[in-house]
């Protein structure tokens, strides 16, 4: 009889007292939280992308709540959830604009030439160390899909002949893409389907490119005299059209020799075809 | 002083916990991913293995062994581990944010793990005086956390290389944590306590 009363005594005792310690400690060592963080926690979209800078969705919550981040810096939750966040904090926020990640390359395995077959890791980065890729091109896409890995949204595959796909639908423009990336070749613009660009990423002289690639721009000029409204520079072997200057009229696809520029409306509908 | 010295050295090499006594095989396969996650853990075991050892050793020895409640040895200890860590989550919070970020989603996690309930049983079962069983149980902690870095070590170069379709993923970890325990296998009959 004793023995089962000392049992209960001393495993009560013990709860007791790991219990009381427990209460205290909670009470004594309570941390205050803001319930604004978990609401505008709620409200971001939980991907954890990294896109705000912060390193998940509620870091960058308690940044907001603090007043070190700015409102509308989640890009996969748009305008629409730096409203919600704005509303939160009763604050008001400016309209962030929606962007969507560009593959600056269009020299398939079709279209440019490979110095040898790679066997290596499927990865870009192993394969830009190995003697620098496969390709002839030292700016070309590479093909092996680090930015298809990247995507928390799955809005990049592989196309049929090693290049990229951006789904439009389904990118938001976070930028993880790019960062994975070895060669840059992903740019994150304005999410419209208005303007021209130079499908292009070399900066090498016009006979390398035109030996390695057939659809590289080769910095020929043309362009730039077809272009009604000088929208377009050469900048380091490379145009470059200004977004905000193109009208769209198309003067600069038609005249260009190589192919290179192509509208992005077309881009958008060809990866729509594919992705479909 | 020499008891001490051979504790440390069986207890992370020759009885190493996760490789030789498969205790703690959970969190050896879960967080020995990435080496930042597996270094967190590690602090985190052998925190808690060393703070829970200490107080289930003064509750055998002043409540449990004078009262003839040997039986109770696993629920009380259950149950002082799973509040001192608790305890200690709430403590360092708020006294030591940085150590707490640290430990991270650990610290609670290894309530539950055996490795830490096994210290703490076996510091009793062998007799260890009070020191001795500090010492071990830091040394059984010390010896996990080398088995976690060298798994996450080799599990990172894992990752570039190129296993065969069919060993891909848990296969060939459940494989290389199997050669491990071979290699360390080695340690066997150097040295007894």
């Amino acid at each position: 009889m004793n023995n089962m009363l000392y049992a209960v005594a001393v495993l009560g005792g013990t709860g007791i007292v790991f219990g009381v310690l427990l209460a205290l400690a909670s009470k004594y060592f309570a941390i205050e939280s803001d319930p604004r963080v978990e609401t505008i926690r709620e409200i971001l979209p939980g991907a954890n992308c990294g896109a705000c800078g912060y390193a998940g969705c509620t870091n960058y919550a308690e940044a907001v709540v603090e007043g070190k981040a700015p409102l509308n810096a989640c890009i996969p939750g748009g305008s629409q959830c730096a409203r919600e966040i704005a509303a939160v904090m009763g604050q008001s926020v400016e309209e962030v604009a929606p962007l969507a990640a560009v593959v600056f390359c269009i020299g398939d395995r079709e279209k440019a030439a490979e110095r040898f077959i790679y066997h290596g890791i499927e990865d870009c980065a192993e394969a830009e160390k190995y003697c620098g890729g496969a390709k002839a091109c030292p700016y070309g896409c590479l093909g092996l899909g680090n930015c298809v890995r990247a995507c928390p949204f799955e809005a990049i595959s592989m196309g049929a002949h090693g290049l990229p796909l951006v789904d439009l639908d389904k990118c938001n423009g976070c930028g993880l893409c790019r960062e994975a990336c070895p060669r840059k070749i992903i740019q994150i613009l304005p999410k419209s389907e208005a303007g021209h660009l130079v499908l292009c990423n070399s900066h090498d002289r016009g006979k390398s490119v035109s030996r390695a690639c057939t659809v590289g721009c080769t910095a020929c000029r043309i362009c730039v005299k077809a272009c009604p409204r000088e929208a377009i520079a050469i900048e380091n072997n490379l145009a470059v059209i200004d977004l905000e200057r193109c009208d769209d009229c198309g003067e600069c696809a038609k005249a260009c020799p190589q192919g290179t520029i192509h509208p992005r409306r077309r881009v958008a509908e060809q990866s729509r075809a594919r992705v479909g | 002083m020499e008891k001490l010295l051979a504790l440390i050295f069986v207890y992370i090499f020759v009885e190493n916990f996760v490789l030789m006594r498969f205790f703690g095989i959970c969190p050896f396969l879960g967080v020995s991913r990435k080496m930042e996650t597996a270094v967190g853990m590690s602090m985190a075991v052998i925190f808690v293995m060393t703070i829970s050892t200490l107080v289930t050793w003064l509750l055998y020895t002043y409540l449990l062994e004078p009262f003839n409640l040997l039986y109770l040895q696993i629920v009380a200890f259950i149950l002082v581990i799973a509040s001192l860590v608790q305890l200690v989550e709430t403590v360092l919070r708020k006294i030591s944010p940085t150590l707490y970020q640290g430990l991270g989603i650990y610290l609670p996690l290894i309530t539950t793990n055996c490795a830490v309930l096994a210290v703490a049983l076996l510091a009793v079962q062998e007799e260890y005086s009070l020191l001795e069983s500090l010492v071990f149980a830091i040394s059984a902690a010390v010896g996990f956390s080398l088995a976690l870095i060298i798994m996450a070590g080799i599990r990172e170069r894992l990752e570039l290389a190129n296993v065969p379709k069919a060993f891909q993923g848990t296969a060939i970890t459940l494989i290389t944590a199997g050669i491990l325990s071979l290699a360390f296998m080695g340690f066997k009959g150097m040295l007894s306590i």
